[in-house]
């Protein structure tokens, strides 16, 4: 099974987890002063890469904190995994089996 | 000892509680033994015990007869710093499993490495049983206390008992 590092809890399997979509999107100070068009791409338009991706996720069925991770959307490895409020690392994508 | 047993336990008072440093130093004092600070231990004293569910949160089980005394304390002792107390003993339930293929039947459901390297005594956690979210702590070498909610405790016991006739004895 998939083993996911939570930051608070350590390495737990992928079942106690969920998904949380892409992380480090901050909400705009003034929403009334955006146009609809750049309201839309705030509410719905994500990345979508292929490849290595900032996403958050939740322990839901451990600690239930939130946190974030870097994962290859290819290869589903998970390169890093950080506390909410810490910067995305630059972790060179770990191998699979690592 | 028959390989794999169930307990019950005498009735229990729950409360997950919830709060910063300052509460949760001030709780200690109440609950007359410090909350475990490291992620996934269980701490108590006598009959008393907090369970790390996350790290700002525990379970705090105590005698059903203590409950609303040790409420009252918790409460007055942490009156000065903002916290959630929740009385939780009216939603949830558990019991103890032991016996040498214990870890082998929880493992039936439970994805946790359960070896006593990676999981050993006084390690607790929230984690998943087949379908249902359980509370997982381990008592002794060969004994599991399972906390669950109400609802769920006879699917729980259900899934256990079902795994636990391969080792019957």
């Amino acid at each position: 099974m998939l083993l996911i590092d939570c930051p608070y809890c350590g390495k737990r399997p992928e079942l106690e987890f969920a998904y949380g979509g892409e992380a480090h999107i901050a909400r705009p100070q003034d929403p009334a002063a955006l146009s609809d068009d750049e309201w839309a791409t705030f509410l719905y338009l994500r990345t979508n890469p292929k490849g290595t991706h900032a996403e958050r996720w939740r322990h839901v069925h451990g600690c239930g904190r939130f946190f974030n991770a870097v994962r290859d959307t290819v290869s589903d490895v998970f390169a890093a995994t950080y506390r909410v409020g810490e910067p995305r690392p630059d972790a060179a994508p770990r191998k699979a089996g690592e | 000892m028959a390989e794999i047993a169930f307990a019950d336990l005498p009735p229990t008072a729950r409360f997950v509680l919830r709060g910063r440093p300052a509460a949760v130093d001030a709780a200690g004092t109440a609950l007359g033994f410090a909350l475990p600070g490291v992620a996934c231990r269980a701490a108590g004293a006598g009959e008393r015990a907090a369970l790390w569910l996350g790290p700002d949160e525990w379970l705090v089980l105590a005698p059903e007869a203590e409950g609303a005394a040790l409420a009252a304390a918790l409460e007055a002792a942490m009156a000065a710093a903002a916290h959630s107390l929740v009385d939780v003993g009216h939603r949830q339930d558990g019991f103890v499993l032991r016996g040498s293929w214990a870890a082998v039947v929880l493992n039936a459901g439970c994805p946790l490495n359960l070896d006593p390297a990676a999981f050993p005594i006084g390690m607790c956690t929230r984690t998943v049983l087949a379908k249902a979210e359980i509370v997982l702590w381990r008592t002794g070498a060969e004994a599991f206390r399972v906390e669950a909610m109400r609802s769920f405790l006879p699917y729980v016991r259900g899934v256990l008992a079902e795994a636990a006739r391969e080792f019957a004895a």
